[in-house]
């Protein structure tokens, strides 16, 4: 129990410690060895939490009231802090819409957390579960890993800056990220998740204006007006669920939805359902929010890797998912599934447009996530497998690939794909890496495509045509712009182009070897980790626990994946055959840089460019066509929600109003005065300790949070069923008492 | 009865694909090439003329342009010959296809290694080519998983009645692309078969001596993968009379092919890709859609 | 037996001819004379070729670029000059440009006159092109691990001619 709290703490406030030390320090040696030992006790840190907590049960944890208390404020002061920290910026940057947003969600935050969570008991503040430790491994291994390699990158970043050196700034910025992420995992106080989402956010906003380019600049407004939406969003739900639930808990909200969604109320739950969904949509960069995604990638490569493709961007997903056994065949679930599977589709044909190559990243982050988030909305068994496995090879495979991305710009001078033709030649051992990343995002046996093949199966299981056929299209633009980016790097000139790579730094062989590893690891481990991780997950929240994909194709595909990367890694280049030069129609000069004499007995050089399809997958089109789908079907579930909130208007007001009377009356009967939630919370414990025998067989409750909550949905179900069936009325007086 | 697990006949599959495809591959390309001839008003080559070249192949001297190239050709006919494995011992039709996606992926790159102007842009057009495939034979494998529940072919052969019978427009649709697999005229533009030419030898100008004589091999076995995936709509629980059937119908449509091959020009990539594109979308949406009221 | 023979793959270059004799190889491949019965494929890519069947004269221009072609052909291969021209110059012989037929930058092992060539006397000069194939492939046969071409051709004897021009591109070969 203890130690629970313990290591969630440690996780939690240790990397903001580790930060506050950086920001402090100016050497390279010290900031070198701060972050080494910093990221390694980090990494452990999560290997800790995950050989301890790991197993089928969800583990709660409630927190001394008094602390949780302290905790409470603290979040608030940081989130005006925040607030105020965006307010000023953008009054200095002239942004006013940042100003204005900043302004809403001030005064949303102050009265969430003044007025309406302050009056809700939360019993469990923190919870370690399957999924909340894979979530902390990525966090606390790939983050770490990334961060690590930010020393030698930034080194030599700021090497080509004039400006002042940052660094402190930076690096102590990546630690803070790091603690809110392990924050938004491990909270079941939605106050406090909300509190370190938009920590995350600023985090991003402040690393993605590093530079303080003009460039930079807008493009780190652009990320904050779109992530203040989200954040607006989750405060709105937030107060929503406070005030018409009484809950301020992940667990309680979930379970709170489904017991109404069961007793055939379920359009009222679609409210708060929609804004954390539309909040999810902003942090994972999905369409129409995916520009700010773009934007971030002016960021410090390490920045794109860590903020914008393995960590940050999960936590909407990671929401998602959590919430996903409410969205199934509901309004929220549809909307989530189309706009993720039209992100998906768009995101992927726009990113054969690209020649850059951390656009075309970007891209194919936002187009997996937007799977992962078509996942969740169809939120069966199989799909939430198949989102949590997208997510974890996701988060390896794509970090490798920026951190690949980030020393060939250094050593080759351009992040343009073309220019890193033969590639193999000047860079070998990064070509191999960046080539195991390349195929570890696309192809069979690596694990995006084996999770994607879950997510088919899901789709054709819940037999939705829409996801499906989006589905095979979005594939195919995957194929087409990872292979023709994987056939520039492999290419070989059999000329003597002088091995670049010698000068990367050693931290950056480290991540990058750390990444590869994790990337082939993973894919081999597959069977394992959907075994004793995944599925007991699953076994909690759907009570299946099916393998979406059988064991022994997994093996199969185990196998291929660490043929392929031994392969990849080991093999010479070097053959003993005859070296023949390239045919150029018999007129060749030099054939290794192809060139030939023309027919004016000149030279020119025959060059090869990738296929961009600009006319038929343009950016602009695509990004429109994703624009005009994912509004009309926000607008589409907005409008048709509040109507029908709107409808439900008195049925809701009765709720509350039942369920004050109904709190009101229980104290009057039991003659107990209650003036503090710790009486009442105290009340309900004497309760179960005396009738705790005949709970557990009568109802089968098992604790007293079962008891609390059996009590509080019974009672809330049946008021808001009777507010139903009498139109209303019932409401009504509830409301009159 | 079973060895290791595995059923007797899955291993029958498994053995008599990997020994008996590549003859019959090589005799139906030899038959092709007959056949092509008499089409064409001539008398043509020997029935085993492919056998021969494949020979004459081995036995030219060894030089390649680089030290990557022929690796990633044994790859591609190594994942080839899985993805038959796994298609003829009854497994996972999904992860047949996806093996073989992958096997086309060491090709393409096979092509892309070399650094030639000739093979790069073959290797480029055939990456077009898979993109135009792939989303129609993943159309098949959801088909047939909403039809018969399962994505194993030997769920097939115990199934009441044939694919094709829910199946109709996406074995119309898997027609149209099969085309593409077969390297055959409208959309050989990747490379073009024995006597047409495409940017000299498209993706294969490179290959030389025994690493084109892989491809060969790894055609012949490609040949007879793709034509059982044609039986594969045609099976039931009919005993030997289906696995006839399933023989004949493949043979016709192989035939049906070749006549494509001989009565159509050679295609642009966009209007191979729009209209691959395109009847993917049709069929796929309109088959699912009826097949989701059956 | 050698099995090369069996597949006589060709590629055809054009040097400073009159269009003539490719016309009449063109005619050789198409259904009257059916090429193909032999197992010629006109494959255009010197690398899968066995037979280089040039037409036409070899003149400065092109001089480099037929010798390119031969030695990106992979052994064993035949070269066989199609036509008056390629034989010898032709009546371009005297030509300021011409330096005479194929044999003044590459070794010739058929020359089938003609002026323009017949397309049977094509059909007879790959026959022969075969043969020689076949021979050749057996030498290379004999000496598996010898890289050294003339010593292979000095083997076979009825081409030390070709051994000796051929001297130039062993360097490429090693």
């Amino acid at each position: 129990m203890e130690i629970g709290i313990a290591t969630i703490a440690f996780l939690i406030l240790f990397p903001v410690l580790v930060a506050l030390m950086l920001m402090f320090v100016r050497g390279d040696r010290a900031r070198s060895y701060i972050t080494v030992v910093g990221a390694l006790v980090i990494a452990c840190g999560s290997i800790f939490c995950a050989t301890q907590f790991l197993s089928p049960e969800t583990h709660v944890y409630a927190i001394d009231d008094g602390v949780a208390l302290f905790i409470d404020y603290a979040a608030l002061v940081i989130e005006v802090g925040l607030c105020l920290y965006i307010f000023v910026k953008g009054v200095y940057y002239k942004k006013p819409l940042a100003v204005v947003l900043a302004v809403i969600q001030l005064g949303l935050a102050a009265y969430l957390d003044l007025a309406v969570a302050h009056d809700v008991n939360v019993a469990n503040e923190l919870y370690i579960d399957n999924f909340s430790i894979i979530m902390a491994l990525i966090i606390g291994i790939v983050g770490s890993g990334i961060i690590v390699y930010g020393l030698g990158y930034m080194r030599v970043h700021e090497a080509h800056n004039d400006g002042p050196d940052r660094r402190p700034i930076f690096f102590s910025v990546m630690f803070a990220f790091l603690g809110a992420m392990f924050a938004i995992v491990f909270s079941n106080a939605l106050t406090w998740m909300l509190c370190a989402w938009e920590i995350t956010t600023v985090c991003s906003f402040a690393l993605i204006g590093y530079t303080r380019t003009k460039e930079a600049i807008d493009n780190s407004f652009l990320q904050i007006v779109l992530n203040l939406i989200g954040g607006i969003a989750f405060s709105g739900a937030l107060v929503w669920i406070g005030s018409f639930y009484g809950v301020m808990e992940l667990d309680q909200f979930i379970a709170t939805t489904l017991s109404l969604a069961a007793s055939g109320m379920g359009v009222i739950t679609y409210a708060p359902l929609l804004l954390f969904s539309l909040a999810a949509f902003t942090k994972a960069a999905q369409m129409p929010f995916q520009s700010w995604l773009l934007g971030a990638m002016v960021a410090p490569t390490p920045t794109s890797a860590l903020l914008h493709s393995s960590t940050m961007v999960k936590a909407g997903v990671f929401l998602l998912i959590k919430i996903s056994p409410c969205l199934g065949f509901t309004i929220p679930g549809f909307l989530v599934m189309t706009v993720g599977i039209a992100t998906f589709l768009f995101c992927a044909l726009a990113a054969i447009s690209q020649p850059n190559a951390k656009r075309v990243l970007a891209y194919s982050t936002i187009s997996n996530l937007g799977l992962i988030v078509a996942c969740a909305g169809v939120g069966s068994d199989g799909a939430i497998w198949a989102a949590i496995f997208l997510l974890i090879f996701h988060a390896v495979a794509k970090s490798l690939l920026f951190l690949c991305v980030g020393t060939a710009e250094h050593h080759i001078g351009s992040r343009n794909i073309e220019d890193m033709d033969d590639l193999f030649q000047r860079m070998p051992r990064l070509a191999r890496l960046m080539a195991i990343g390349i195929m570890g995002m696309f192809i069979a046996p690596f694990g995006m495509l084996v999770s994607k093949w879950a997510a088919l199966q899901s789709f054709a299981q819940s037999e939705n045509v829409i996801l499906l056929m989006l589905l095979v299209f979005g594939s195919a633009a995957t194929f087409m712009f990872w292979t023709k980016w994987l056939g520039k790097i492999l290419a070989i000139a059999n000329n003597d182009a002088a091995d670049v790579e010698l000068t990367v730094y050693r931290s950056e062989w480290a991540s990058l070897g750390l990444m590869t590893v994790l990337t082939v690891g993973c894919c081999i481990g597959f069977p394992l980790i959907s075994v004793s991780v995944v599925a007991p997950y699953l076994q909690t929240m759907f009570g299946v626990a099916s393998n979406a994909i059988p064991i022994g194709d997994l093996w199969i595909m185990a196998v291929i994946a660490l043929v392929i990367a031994v392969i990849f890694l080991g093999f010479s280049g070097s053959t003993k055959k005859r070296i023949a030069p390239v045919y150029l129609s018999g007129v060749g000069v030099d054939e290794s840089a192809r060139t030939f004499r023309n027919s004016f007995n000149g030279v020119s050089a025959a060059t090869q460019r990738n296929w961009y399809m600009g006319d038929i997958f343009g950016e602009k089109k695509m990004v429109l066509i994703g624009l005009v789908v994912s509004l009309t079907l926000i607008f589409g579930s907005f409008a048709f929600v509040t109507q029908s909130v709107a409808a439900e208007s008195e049925t809701l007001a009765g709720i509350t109003a039942a369920r004050d009377s109904y709190e009101d009356s229980l104290w009057e009967q039991n003659d107990i005065d209650f003036n503090t939630y710790q009486q009442y919370y105290e009340y309900y414990r004497q309760y179960w300790e005396q009738n705790k025998d005949a709970l557990r067989q009568s109802m089968g409750i098992e604790s007293m949070d079962d008891l609390m909550d059996t009590l509080f949905i019974q009672m809330f179900v049946q008021n808001a069923a009777s507010g139903t069936q009498d139109s209303g009325t019932s409401g009504s007086e509830g409301g009159n008492q | 009865m079973e060895i290791f697990g595995f059923s007797i006949w899955s291993i029958i599959g498994v053995i008599a694909f990997l020994v008996i495809a590549p003859f019959i591959g090589c005799i139906l390309a030899g038959l092709d090439r007959k056949i092509t001839a008499g089409m064409q008003g001539r008398v043509g080559p020997k029935l085993l003329q492919p056998w021969w070249d494949f020979r004459k192949l081995l036995a030219k001297e060894d030089a390649t342009v680089n030290g990557a190239q022929d690796l990633y050709v044994w790859l591609y006919l190594i994942f080839i010959v899985l993805s038959g494995m796994v298609f003829f011992a009854g497994g996972n039709f999904l992860l047949c296809v996806f093996i073989q996606t992958l096997g086309a992926l060491f090709f393409i790159l096979a092509g892309y290694s070399s650094r030639s102007p000739y093979a790069d842009l073959g290797a480029e057009r055939e990456t077009v080519q898979v993109m135009s495939y792939e989303p129609m034979v993943l159309l098949v494998a959801i088909g047939m998983f909403m039809a018969t529940g399962s994505f194993y072919v030997a769920d097939l052969l115990s199934a009441e009645m044939p694919l094709v019978r829910y199946l109709p427009l996406i074995f119309i649709g898997f027609l149209y692309v099969l085309t593409i697999k077969l390297r055959k005229s409208p959309f050989d533009i990747s490379m073009a078969q024995h006597a047409h030419q495409e940017i000299v030898r498209g993706i294969v100008t490179e290959f030389s001596g025994r690493t084109l004589a892989l491809v060969e091999l790894s055609h012949w076995y490609e040949t007879i993968l793709f034509l059982g995936w044609t039986g594969m709509f045609v099976v039931w629980a009919g005993g030997w009379v289906a696995g006839v059937v399933a023989v004949v119908v493949a043979l016709v449509i192989w035939f049906f092919e070749i006549w494509i091959d001989n009565n159509f020009a050679r295609f642009k990539w966009e209007t191979m890709l729009r209209s691959a594109w395109w009847v993917a979308l049709v069929a796929g949406t309109v088959n699912i859609v009826y097949l989701l009221f059956i | 037996m050698s099995n090369v023979g069996k597949s006589p793959w060709i590629i055809h270059y054009d040097g400073s001819s009159c269009n003539g004799c490719d016309i009449e190889v063109l005619a050789a491949l198409t259904p009257l004379y059916d090429a193909e019965r032999f197992g010629v494929v006109n494959t255009g890519n010197p690398k899968h070729a066995d037979i280089f069947v040039v037409t036409g004269g070899i003149n400065d221009q092109n001089a480099p670029v037929v010798k390119q072609i031969y030695d990106q052909m992979l052994e064993p291969k035949v070269v066989v000059a199609c036509g008056a021209c390629a034989c010898g110059g032709g009546v371009y012989q005297t030509c300021y440009n011409i330096l005479g037929g194929v044999d003044t930058v590459i070794p010739v092992d058929a020359y089938v006159p003609g002026c323009a060539i017949k397309p049977e006397s094509i059909l007879d000069a790959v026959i022969a092109g075969v043969g020689i194939l076949d021979e050749k492939a057996k030498a290379m046969k004999m000496n598996p691990a010898d890289k050294d071409r003339s010593e292979k051709d000095a083997s076979t004897g009825a081409h030390a001619s070709v051994a000796d021009v051929d001297d130039g591109t062993n360097a490429d070969a090693e």
